[in-house]
């Protein structure tokens, strides 16, 4: 077993080795992507204890909170920075707190040194209540309000009996303000929705009558009678969400912060209370699953820093589908006239090296090419030419769902015509000869022939399309997307696809939360929260255009003949 | 001459009777070929080919590679339009009609002049969707004449009893041999006038060659049959006429029994008993 270091490079094996290795390294990397974002992104919905504890810098406070990062810090840097610590140890451990009370405190976050905190415990009765406004509010309950008046009150830090009953009645009073909030959101995004909606059809109606300059008082009499009807309606439900409003802020609770203020709080602003550390792991468990469920499924809160992101999610999957739709029959009949009709010569080459290079060209420049052409030229002059009766306001002339799907499809369409040109030159002569040689004419062999044979490698386009325009973000901030949009561009309102609306998307969303939040640490593990999904998303999409083009694969595998 | 056909079986005794009998004088013809040129670019293929074929016989090209015989046939329907550098001059009738003439409707002349090639060609779909392909291009719609066309097809390719069963299953998952006869079967189901066989079993076993020429007998009672052959017998097996071709020239052209005992050209003669070719 004596090989020279010669022999064992004339063997191969350092090429296996190195060959190897990079494919470990690639593994490894797209692994450890992928585990970074699961792992911070998951174990934010996990409920953490809250603690309490004493602390001594700068005077002696009471500090209630969740512990959401540890870290060694140099204590000479800590000095040098001007913090007075009164140890040897070259290393102290800072903890990163989040205490939330944002009303009282004025920040949710604050640095604690180890050192200076004592005391550390976890009492069962602290609560956190996430809140619609001022974020999360850590406390112990003190009483329970019904219109001012106090219905419960109890004031020790015990687990009794008394506490328990009153924490009961504050979930089933959460529980009730839930449910009215829905009656009142089904009424203003819905039944006031559709009613704006007619409204504004009708006021456009008008306008457009206006413009043609038909006087027939006939025509304007019809429309007042539809709008008197509307406003009568509105007026009604106007009323119902007054009652509804008075009836959910009839609720309040009082409690008491970690400076021992009592807060009051209306119970509307809840969205959940809870005890973490009163909890088990089961209930832990469904707490975690139901705010996992909320992130996907609910409407973001607080400048997108809580609750979901299921507009984003929504506007992503509608975006790439629009895309592929407009995009595959572009680019399939580019190609087909580019391989199948074309005369192949010079032009033809010239336009191949083009199209290639389209598929390079920065996605800004695109956004830009989108903004400049689609928004304000094409757009523009559909307004003058559909919409004359909406302006000043613009209709198509502005960004929306239409134009950022349309700029994507021109992003990927040289990867479509690219993939479907391969796959028009592989199917085989004999097979177009035979159908040719039946009668057909070049047009039936191609539509009843070629492109069924070719039709998994324009699924392979789509998907390429797809893999590219789901995570490109630059363009759209250009051409339709916004950080918060009022409604989905998808609803029961006529003409039920809203191709004029903006749209939110998840990439972006991560660029705005990350980057433009006002609350950079409480948004921060919803970045890595929504790059998952991002990631999932897009996964999700290819593989559904995947078993599509393995259906077809399977149905026209005559290539190997 | 039809009262042979029909009466005919497929032992060589009964061929070659019929053989001794053939004269071309009395042949109704079917395609002719008046001189007929061929040039893929600057490189003349074919030199002056003037040819009768006759109608309801089996006619083969025989000759070395590259003698231009596929590419003869590949004029009968126009084929050689899809090679861009492809020109032709001279004249080539069905009938009497012109097929090189200006206004030419190619699709229709091709479902006159049906084609089957070296290696089988089946469309990615079911059997019975292949056989009715050429009827759907047709435009015909109903379903019980698409029905009898693929069935009636199928039995005249002798393909029926093996594959009724399994109508709609892919077409490439048969063998070679059948997929040879499904290509066929398919061409048939249009009705051509001629059927143009370009080396139909040089991809296929003993066994399915058989099968392939037994075909070739029985189908050239209702169809011309002109067929390019690599293989000597069996162009002396099937054919009624043959037509031996060398570096694109025609050399000579006669009943098979009398081309393959007697040749009158010295050419012939030296390619039939393997001196060269």
């Amino acid at each position: 077993m004596n090989i020279s270091v010669r022999e064992w490079f004339k063997s191969g094996s350092p090429w296996v080795w190195m060959n190897a290795g990079a494919v470990a390294i690639c593994m490894i990397m797209v692994i450890g992507l992928l585990g970074l974002i699961a792992i911070r992104g998951l174990s934010h919905f996990w409920p953490a204890d809250i603690i309490q504890g004493q602390y001594t810098q700068d005077g002696e406070t009471v500090l209630v909170g969740e512990i959401v990062e540890t870290n060694e810090v140099l204590t000479k840097q800590l000095i040098e920075a001007g913090i007075k610590i009164p140890t040897t140890d070259e290393f102290s451990t800072r903890y990163l707190i989040k205490i939330g009370n944002r009303d009282v405190n004025g920040s949710d976050f604050t640095w604690a040194l180890e050192h200076y905190l004592s005391d550390r415990q976890t009492p069962e009765m602290l609560f956190n209540a996430e809140r619609r406004e001022w974020g999360n509010l850590y406390g112990y309950l003190r009483s329970v309000k019904q219109s001012g008046e106090e219905v419960g009150r109890y004031d020790g830090y015990d687990k009794s009996a008394e506490y328990l009953a009153l924490w009961d009645d504050l979930e089933l009073r959460i529980e009730r303000a839930l449910d009215i909030r829905e009656d009142i959101l089904e009424i203003e995004k819905h039944e006031i929705g559709e009613i704006n909606h007619e409204l504004e059809r009708l006021r456009l109606k008008e306008r457009s009558l206006q413009l043609k300059d038909l006087t027939d008082p006939a025509l304007y009499e019809t429309i007042n009678q539809r709008r008197k009807e509307l406003d009568t309606a509105y007026q009604g439900l106007q009323q119902r969400l007054l009652d509804l409003y008075a009836e959910i802020n009839r609720d309040s609770i009082t409690a008491e912060v970690a400076t021992g203020q009592q807060v009051e709080i209306q119970i509307s602003k809840i969205v959940r209370a809870f005890r973490p550390n009163d909890m088990g792991i089961l209930q832990k468990t469904g707490h975690y699953f139901a705010k996992l469920w909320e992130f996907v499924s609910e409407d973001p809160r607080e400048a997108n820093t809580e609750g979901g992101i299921f507009p984003a999610i929504f506007g992503t999957v509608m975006m790439v589908i629009l895309m592929s739709i407009l995009v595959t029959p572009f680019g399939v009949v580019a190609a087909v006239y580019l391989r199948e009709y074309a005369k192949q010569g010079f032009i033809t080459r010239v336009i191949r090296i083009a199209v290639n290079n389209l598929a390079g060209v920065p996605s800004i420049v695109y956004g830009v090419f989108g903004l400049g052409f689609f928004v304000y030229f094409l757009g523009g002059n559909i307004d003058d030419l559909f919409f004359p009766e909406a302006k000043p306001a613009p209709t198509f002339g502005t960004p929306g769902l239409m134009w950022a799907s349309l700029t994507l499809a021109l992003l990927t369409v040289p990867v479509v015509i690219v993939a479907t040109e391969e796959g028009l030159s592989r199917i085989p002569r004999s097979v177009r000869e035979g159908s040719l040689a039946l009668g057909a004419t070049k047009f039936e062999t191609l539509m009843k022939v070629v492109l069924p044979m070719a039709s998994p490698a324009m699924m392979t386009g789509v998907i390429l399309a797809i893999a590219r325009a789901a995570g490109e973000v630059a363009p759209l901030m250009l051409v339709g997307v916004v950080k918060l949009a009022p409604s989905l561009p998808l609803d029961g309102n006529y003409p039920f696809i809203h191709l004029d609306q903006k749209f939110m998307h998840l990439g972006f969303h991560i660029y705005d939360v990350g980057f433009q939040s006002p609350n950079v640490e409480a948004a921060r593990p919803l970045v890595y929260a929504t790059a998952m999904l991002l990631v999932i998303v897009i996964a999700l999409l290819n593989l559904s255009a995947i078993a599509i083009r393995n259906h077809l694969r399977e149905k026209y595998k005559a290539l190997e003949m | 001459m039809t009262m042979e056909a029909k009466s005919h079986a497929i032992d060589i005794s009964s061929m070659q009777r019929q053989h001794q009998s053939l004269r071309l004088e009395d042949e109704t013809i079917a395609l002719t070929v008046r001189d007929l040129e061929l040039y893929y670019g600057d490189k003349r293929a074919l030199h002056g080919v003037n040819m009768d074929i006759p109608k309801n016989r089996v006619t083969a090209f025989i000759g070395p590679s590259g003698c231009g015989k596929s590419t003869l046939l590949r004029c009968f329907n126009r084929m050689n339009d899809l090679v861009d550098s492809c020109k032709i001059e001279g004249q080539m009738s069905l009938y009497g009609e012109n097929i090189y003439e200006r206004g030419v409707d190619v699709a229709d002349l091709r479902r006159r002049v049906g084609m089957v090639f070296q290696k089988p060609n089946p469309f990615p779909k079911s059997i019975y969707e292949n056989v009715a392909y050429g009827l759907r291009i047709q435009g015909i719609k109903k379903k019980r004449v698409i029905d009898e066309t693929v069935e009636w097809a199928l039995k005249s390719a002798a393909l029926w009893d093996e594959v009724k069963d399994r109508l709609h299953e892919s077409a490439l998952g048969m063998s070679g041999g059948q997929q040879q006869r499904l290509v066929i079967a398919r061409t048939i189901a249009v009705k051509p006038e001629v059927l143009l066989l370009d080396e139909p079993a040089s991809a296929l076993d003993p066994i399915s060659t058989l099968k392939i020429e037994e075909l070739i007998h029985e189908l050239k009672k209702d169809f011309t049959i002109v067929i390019v052959t690599h293989n000597m017998q069996q162009a002396a097996r099937v054919s009624d006429y043959t037509a031996f071709m060398y570096m694109g020239d025609l050399i000579e052209f006669g009943v098979t029994d009398n081309l393959f005992t007697n040749p009158e050209k010295k050419q012939t003669e030296d390619y039939i008993t393997g001196r060269y070719g």
